[in-house]
């Protein structure tokens, strides 16, 4: 067999001009998606990009796929239907915090509970840029948008607990800026076999600039992110000198040497763990109280939605007598007129 | 030997009738739809032909006793051709009070009333209003009463097979069943058949039910009663294989049938809904022919799994009701941007908002052909009859993988909960559904057109076919995001074009009865069995009536036009405020007059027949 000349990350865009707006973290984002396709070799005609409505939602557009843009928040229900029916294909819902935490809550819970083996790419940027400016359902409390000019008095939602909160096998979060890391989590998603849930930070530079200085900016951010690995204790700082420790009720920080504190005292990630407990924790770990956790926070296995169905379909098309047109219509009661 | 019941029959008097309208009616809990289904079973079988209306209420157990609790079933059976379930009843099989109460007024003059006595009770009485006890006051002396007291003899007939009171009440439904089998001479047969098979692991039930049901059928034949039971001969039908079958059936065998004449796999996504759920569940058991269907988790998302289902090349279906319509439009709309292939299954009932889930209308053919935003043609086309559901069906398919466009197919209630014979077509009658996907891959474009101004259909995991499309206007050809303003009018009218020139591809409208003459009788949906009763009645008595029936609502037939024209008056009945008649109105400036009847019920052959006598003769 011939061997296929390996495709290169430019080789997955498209011939769109990409019209983001100079500066926007979406450019990141698709990079680093192109860069992980190159890695996995994923054929292109195998793949569909699907997306609802906002600036994240012109991905498919930029990606040499199959792809798309459907309707507002409806993606995940798109991309249901259609992994049902072509369980093979390599399938991407790109949304945002509007798109997919305030109209299209409803289907990203759902796509979440049944495990449809996707991935969920929730670009996280805190406001609606494609109206220009108004406060999204993650927006923090108090927030000045142009629809709340005396700060929004919404509480916001935190997509990674909701994620958890709806049975998700795989959760994470990256940060635009982030490259390496943000390439290694699409990767890791990619991999997973369910659905995948991926939270990236995004900075919008003209609606909700430096939104995420705290976690992207270099000097910050290794006093306010705290990068998750399996198996290994929550350290961070910049020497890794401090961590995080459960104290019996609740999560706290804790510099390591000071009162007598080791490594074996700190919380230890388990991506694995069957009880979704511990990642939700995780997830609420949110800044200024406490460094907020990058990387898989969930990972475990359970069969796919697709695949439940199909095999229902299989067993009933190979176990069912007779699958003819004919027996169906003569089912139940019949007569004969002569 | 000679037994006594054997004497007692034979000296009862069978009297042979052209056909007749029964309804059975009793609390939502008695089990009346399940007589009238097991009626409607042993008549088809015996041969002749029907026509059924369920009626029930939306509360699952109303209170027991009340009059919002009665539920329903009619059915109309003859030895010629039947077209609706009838207009008034011959004979009421009332379990209680309140069943008598809600069903007197359809009873014809003279008509029979079977009830059970022992439901009879002061307190039932009270509970509906009766001061005195009709079976016994001389009320109904326009009526032959049958007062039986069937609660205490169904327990008797069960009695010595170790059920409870209450399992043991709940099988007198099937008494009263035995005592309809003899009076209209059925065959007990199919129900035997029915039960044994359904309550094989209750072997108490099974045996409880039987019992009861035999014991009706020789009340009927021993007990001083009746004096003479009914036989209503078979019906000349063409020859051939029949079944009985409701239009939710008849949808889901289409539909199933659709798929294997055009080779793609079905795909039937739904969120349970009144009166369309009935679809879902029979498709969901079909797995075995290769269907699968998604509840999804609300009316949105089984629009929206339609179209990823559909890009990924299956034969894609959703189905619901008027509110399900309402909530699915956005993705309607993005299936017709798309060109994705589509069928939206809408079974109607009574509006607006929640309604009447339970009920029958034709009040959402404005929602079908206009209930969008923007210039969004989407092909119509109507079901007529239960059979005619089947039909439709197919053809909603086939339309929607030729022209590449969604599809809305109306049924209503009343069509879909009702039922009559089929005549189980031969399968290689039915016509296939050229359609493939595209795959070649020079010179591809998303948005080239074919003859019938489809796009072409290629499938993701077709190599070199990569292409992005969307809810945003679509360039000419490429399918490219494009806001260019001549090519935004360009494509409104491209749509618009294809959608009209589906009119090619569809046969001409027929005419009942003559092409010219005083009045033409137009009608779409589920009013036809109606309208062809009135029809065929007034032109027995020589009047100039036709009808014609429509099933594609957009694009109209071709000579719909020339066809109204023959005509003097124009009558529309439906069962709405005049949907089609302003639609004919805006498009051909041809004036008609209306029957609109909003009442949640289909129209009586008779209030169509007096319009149309009103009409010729003033």
């Amino acid at each position: 067999m011939a061997t296929l000349p390996k495709l290169s990350p430019k080789d997955y865009a498209s011939d769109q001009e990409v019209r983001w707006c100079p500066g926007c973290g979406d450019y990141s984002i698709l990079a680093q998606m192109k860069k992980v396709f190159s890695t996995l070799q994923i054929v292109k005609e195998n793949a569909v990009f699907v997306s609802g409505i906002g600036c994240s939602s012109r991905f498919p557009y930029y990606m040499d796929t199959y792809g798309i843009h459907g309707i507002h928040g409806r993606a995940p229900a798109i991309a249901a239907g259609l992994k049902i029916m072509r369980p093979e294909l390599s399938v991407w819902v790109i949304t945002g915090d509007g798109d997919g935490l305030s109209i299209g809550g409803n289907h990203l819970l759902h796509a979440i509970r049944r495990n449809l083996d996707i991935n969920i790419i929730l670009f996280n940027n805190r406001i609606y840029g494609l109206t220009k400016g108004q406060y999204s359902p993650t927006s923090e409390f108090g927030k000045k948008t142009k629809s709340t000019p005396l700060g929004s008095v919404d509480y916001p939602l935190h997509p990674l607990s909701v994620a958890i909160g709806a049975e998700a096998t795989f959760v994470a979060r990256s940060i635009d800026v982030h490259v390496k890391h943000l390439a290694d989590v699409l990767e890791a998603a990619a991999r997973h076999k369910g659905v995948s849930f991926v939270e990236i930070y995004q900075n919008c530079n003209i609606f909700n600039d430096g939104a995420y200085e705290y976690a992207a900016d270099r000097s910050q951010r290794f006093d306010n992110v705290v990068e998750l690995e399996h198996g290994k204790p929550l350290q961070f700082g910049k020497n890794k000198e401090k961590g995080i420790r459960w104290n019996g009720s609740d999560l706290e920080i804790v510099t390591i040497g000071e009162n007598g504190i080791s490594e074996k005292d700190l919380l230890v990630h388990n991506e694995k763990a069957e009880s979704p407990a511990s990642a939700f924790l995780l997830s609420r770990m949110t800044y200024p109280q406490f460094p907020e956790p990058i990387g898989i926070f969930r990972n475990i296995e359970r069969p796919s939605y697709e695949e439940l169905i199909q095999n229902q379909v299989r067993h009933a098309l190979e176990t069912g007598s007779d699958n003819s047109l004919e027996s169906f219509f003569h089912s139940g009661e019949t007569w004969v007129v002569e | 030997m000679t037994t006594a019941t054997e004497q007692s029959h034979l000296v009862k008097r069978v009297e042979e009738i052209e056909s007749a309208t029964v309804r059975f009616a009793g609390d939502s809990g008695d089990g009346m739809q399940l007589v009238g289904e097991q009626f409607t079973t042993a008549t088809v079988v015996f041969g002749n032909d029907i026509s059924t209306l369920p009626d029930y209420p939306a509360e699952i157990r109303a209170p027991a006793g009340t009059l919002a609790g009665v539920s329903g079933f009619q059915i109309n059976f003859s030895s010629q051709e039947v077209h609706t379930p009838g207009d008034r009843i011959d004979a009421l099989f009332a379990l209680n009070p309140a069943a008598l109460k809600v069903n007197l007024p359809d009873l014809r003059f003279g008509g029979v009333i079977v009830a059970d006595a022992d439901a009879f009770t002061k307190e039932n009485l009270e509970k509906v209003g009766y001061k005195s006890n009709p079976l016994e006051d001389d009320s109904l002396r326009e009526y032959k009463v049958v007062s039986i007291p069937l609660s205490d003899m169904n327990f008797k007939a069960v009695e010595g097979l170790g059920l409870d009171r209450k399992t043991a009440n709940r099988c007198k439904n099937f008494f009263a069943l035995g005592l309809a089998f003899w009076l209209y001479d059925r065959p007990m047969e199919p129900t035997i058949r029915w039960v044994q098979q359904k309550f094989v692991k209750r072997p108490a039930i099974m045996d409880a039910n039987l019992r009861t049901l035999k014991a009706g059928y020789h009340f009927g034949e021993t007990a001083e009663i009746f004096t003479s039971s009914y036989r209503i001969n078979r019906a000349v039908i063409p020859p051939g294989t029949y079944r009985k079958i409701s239009g939710n059936e008849g949808i889901a065998m289409g539909l199933v049938a659709a798929a294997k004449l055009a080779n793609k796999p079905l795909f039937y996504a739904s969120y349970p809904i009144t009166p369309a759920s009935d679809i879902l569940h029979s498709l969901s058991a079909k797995k075995n022919y290769g269907v699968v269907t998604f509840q999804a988790e609300d009316e949105i998302a089984a629009m929206c799994a339609v179209i990823g289902a559909a890009y990924g090349g299956s034969l894609a279906v959703t189905g619901t009701s008027g509110p399900g319509v309402a909530l699915k439009s956005e993705a309607i709309g993005l299936a017709v941007m798309t060109e994705l292939p589509a069928v939206i299954v809408n079974v109607q009932r009574g509006g607006p908002s929640t309604g009447l889930p339970t009920k029958t209308e034709q009040a959402d053919l404005f929602q079908a052909i206009f209930g969008r935003n923007g210039e969004c043609p989407v092909p119509v086309v109507a079901a007529a009859t239960p059979a005619d559901c089947f039909e439709t069906a197919i053809e909603a398919c086939r339309i929607a993988l030729q022209f590449m466009t969604p599809v809305i197919l109306l049924s209503d209630g009343y069509l879909a909960n009702g039922s009559e014979p089929w005549r189980i077509p031969d399968i290689d009658s039915l016509p296939k559904i050229d359609v493939n996907y595209h795959t070649n891959k020079y010179n591809f474009q998303p948005y080239s057109r074919n003859e019938r101004l489809g796009r072409p259909w290629a499938v993701p995991g077709t190599p070199e076919l990569q292409h992005r499309i969307g809810g945003l206007e679509k360039q000419h050809i490429t399918g490219n995001v494009n806001y260019d303003p001549d090519n935004h009018e360009y494509m409104v009218k491209l749509r618009d074009e294809k959608i009209h020139g589906i009119q090619e591809d569809i046969p001409p409208l027929e005419i009942n009865g003559d092409a010219t003459g005083d009045l033409l009788v137009l009608g779409w949906g589920g009013a036809y069995g109606s309208i062809m009763t009135a029809v065929e009645k007034a032109r027995r008595e020589k009047r100039s009536v036709s009808s014609a029936h429509l099933r594609y609502l957009n694009p109209f037939p071709k000579n719909l036009e020339n066809v109204l024209s023959g005509f003097k008056k124009i009558l529309i009945p439906e069962l709405n405020l005049g949907q089609l008649r302003f639609i004919i109105r805006s498009r051909f400036l041809i004036d008609s007059e209306g029957l609109n009847k909003i009442k949640g019920k289909p129209f009586q052959v008779n209030e169509i027949y007096e319009k149309i006598v009103d009409l010729l003769e003033n």
